[in-house]
């Protein structure tokens, strides 16, 4: 079971009271009618599903029913941070990538 | 080959079965092949089969990078049906299911198809009303279908909690009889079998990590082996596809979900057919051992850890309590999780690709297992000539562009 931390309501909640709703800071078009077909079916259907880190729209559905979003691991499922609608995520591909390089550099 | 039959089996008791041939061979990989098929599960290598069998192309090898068949081929729940709503799913489904009636015999394997019946269950006026059309469109269809009322859902399913004191009484059903079970595994290893004895070279413990190309065009896998040529590559890979999509260097339509099933401790038959409710959410047969073989919803978010949720499994058994409350002491014996490649219509993509001599089919999601024959047959057809197979075509990935989306979640929802 994981246990998920509602940034609105401050606390590590579990799974049941959550629902995912897919993957987080799509933009909506701007102008939707000046759209081809290309960019709309883009918008609508093709989403990331990426081996290892992923950006996600969470709602606290069985709680405050408040947005967020969240960074978890699609393998390993470990939640490695959650933050509110409008903000940037912390932990990304390139941060973890250049952590490691660091980590590496001081070790080799 | 060494053909199986009943003498055979008589035969080889007299050297207490010691002396039976190996089901195939492991190849060393050719530097380049006709085709080369990613992804050893069902799909696959029926692909391969058809390849070989009837469109004469037998300079094929199927790399696949764990075991033949263990993924999501060994772990689903194997219900076998056609009855989708929509004509270019009835009928992609409808093929199967004509070489389902034939496979075992085909393949000289048991596949232990089994035409049991399956039901699937009304619970509401919506639902009722959805049956009778999906019921009709499959009879116009050419495919078996039966509307059946609560008396006599209650008649054929006996153990079914069909009062009217349950939360959702029953209402009433579908039932296709020719719908039914098969085994998983010997659906990969039959087709495996014979793909092996017509020459296709099974590559076990090989995983594709790149694809190469020459003037955009593929011309071969990069595997954790090393290159292997090949002039047309057909991806297989359920789960992993929008992972390989990535490799290659377009973007599908696909999201991964874990799904799971479980099964009981064995017990006396108690369910002869199989049973599905969308509205409870609950799925369930009984396998020739006495197990009880029980499917799951995805759970809601994407993932790749072959493993599920908890609250899941906990609904999931609420519903098959909720219907056969005469189950609600029955132990479950072991549970496990398959990673589906779901789409935005819950149908599959069997499709060229933005990359010339790259195919790709996938996008099963939670119910390709019945699809395997068929699947591999058209697929097969459109590597074989370079273009689609008719029943393949409107499973294109161009479909999420253009609008023409196939939209079986009413048929498919729960449904595997
Ligand atoms: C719990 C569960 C229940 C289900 N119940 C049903 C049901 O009742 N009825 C039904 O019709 N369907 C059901 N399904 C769906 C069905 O299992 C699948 O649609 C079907 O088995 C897909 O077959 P496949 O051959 O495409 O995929 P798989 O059997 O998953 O084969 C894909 C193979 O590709 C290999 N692979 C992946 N990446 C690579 C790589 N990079 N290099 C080499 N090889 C690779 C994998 O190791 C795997 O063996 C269920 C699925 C699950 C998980
Ligand atoms: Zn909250």
């Amino acid at each position: 079971m994981l246990h998920i931390f509602c940034p609105h309501c401050g606390e590590l909640r579990s799974e049941e009271e959550f629902h995912a709703k897919g993957q987080a800071h799509i933009p909506r078009p701007l102008d939707p009618n000046a759209c081809t077909d290309e960019e709309w079916g883009n918008y609508l259907f093709f989403r990331d599903n990426p081996r290892g880190l992923h950006h996600e729209l969470w709602i606290h559905a069985a709680g405050c029913r408040q947005y967020f979003n969240v960074t978890r691991h699609t393998v390993t499922y470990e939640i490695l941070e959650t933050y509110k609608i409008g903000e940037k995520p912390g932990v990304t591909e390139a941060s973890v990538a250049a952590k490691k390089a660091v980590a590496q550099g001081v070790t080799a | 080959m060494q053909r199986y039959s009943g003498f055979g089996l008589l035969k080889h008791s007299f050297s207490h079965h010691e002396n039976w041939q190996r089901m195939w061979r492991t190849p060393t990989p050719k530097p380049v092949y006709d085709v080369i098929i990613v992804g050893g599960g069902g799909h696959g290598l029926a692909t391969a089969y058809y390849l070989a069998k009837e469109f004469g192309v037998r300079n094929v090898a199927v790399i696949e990078k764990g075991w033949l068949g263990g993924g999501n081929t060994a772990r689903n729940t194997t219900i076998v049906r056609s009855n989708y709503l929509w004509d270019e799913s009835a009928q992609l489904y409808e093929h199967a299911m004509k070489l389902w009636e034939g496979l075992s015999q085909d393949l000289n394997y048991n596949v232990m198809f089994s035409q049991r019946g399956v039901f699937n269950l009304g619970h509401t006026l919506q639902d009722m009303r959805d049956i009778e059309r999906r019921v009709s469109a499959n009879r116009l269809n050419g495919i078996d279908g039966e509307v059946l009322n609560a008396k006599q859902v209650e008649e054929l399913i006996p153990y079914l909690d069909c009062s009217k004191n349950t939360r959702y009484p029953v209402m009433g059903a579908s039932l296709q009889r020719r719908g039914g079970v098969a085994r998983h595994d010997a659906v990969a290893w039959g087709y495996a079998r014979a793909a092996d004895a017509l020459g296709v070279d099974l590559i076990q413990q090989t995983e594709v990590i790149g694809f190469r190309k020459e003037n955009g065009a593929v011309i071969g896998v990069e595997t954790n082996r090393g290159f292997i040529g090949g002039k047309r590559v057909g991806v297989v890979t359920a789960g992993n596809s929008g992972h390989m999509a990535k490799l290659a260097g377009f973007r599908l339509p696909l999201e991964s979900h874990p799904l799971q099933a479980l099964v009981s401790e064995p017990i006396k038959p108690i369910i002869d057919s199989v049973i599905m409710s969308n509205q409870v959410h609950g799925y369930i047969s009984q396998s020739d051992k006495g197990d009880l073989v029980i499917g799951a919803g995805i759970d809601g978010y994407n993932g790749y850890g072959q493993r599920g949720s908890y609250p899941t499994i906990e609904h999931t058994l609420q519903a098959i309590v909720e219907m056969f409350p005469v189950l609600s002491r029955v132990r479950m014996n072991r549970q496990w999780g398959g990673i589906v490649d779901t789409t935005p219509d819950a149908c599959p993509i069997i499709a060229k690709t933005p990359v010339p001599n790259l195919f790709f089919n996938c996008g099963w999601g939670t119910g390709g297992f019945k699809a395997t024959p068929g699947s591999g047959h058209v697929f097969a057809a459109s590597l074989a000539k370079g273009e689609m197979h008719p029943l393949a075509k409107a499973f294109s990935i161009e479909r999420f562009h253009n609008g023409a989306l196939i939209d079986e979640h009413g048929a498919a929802g729960v449904a595997h």
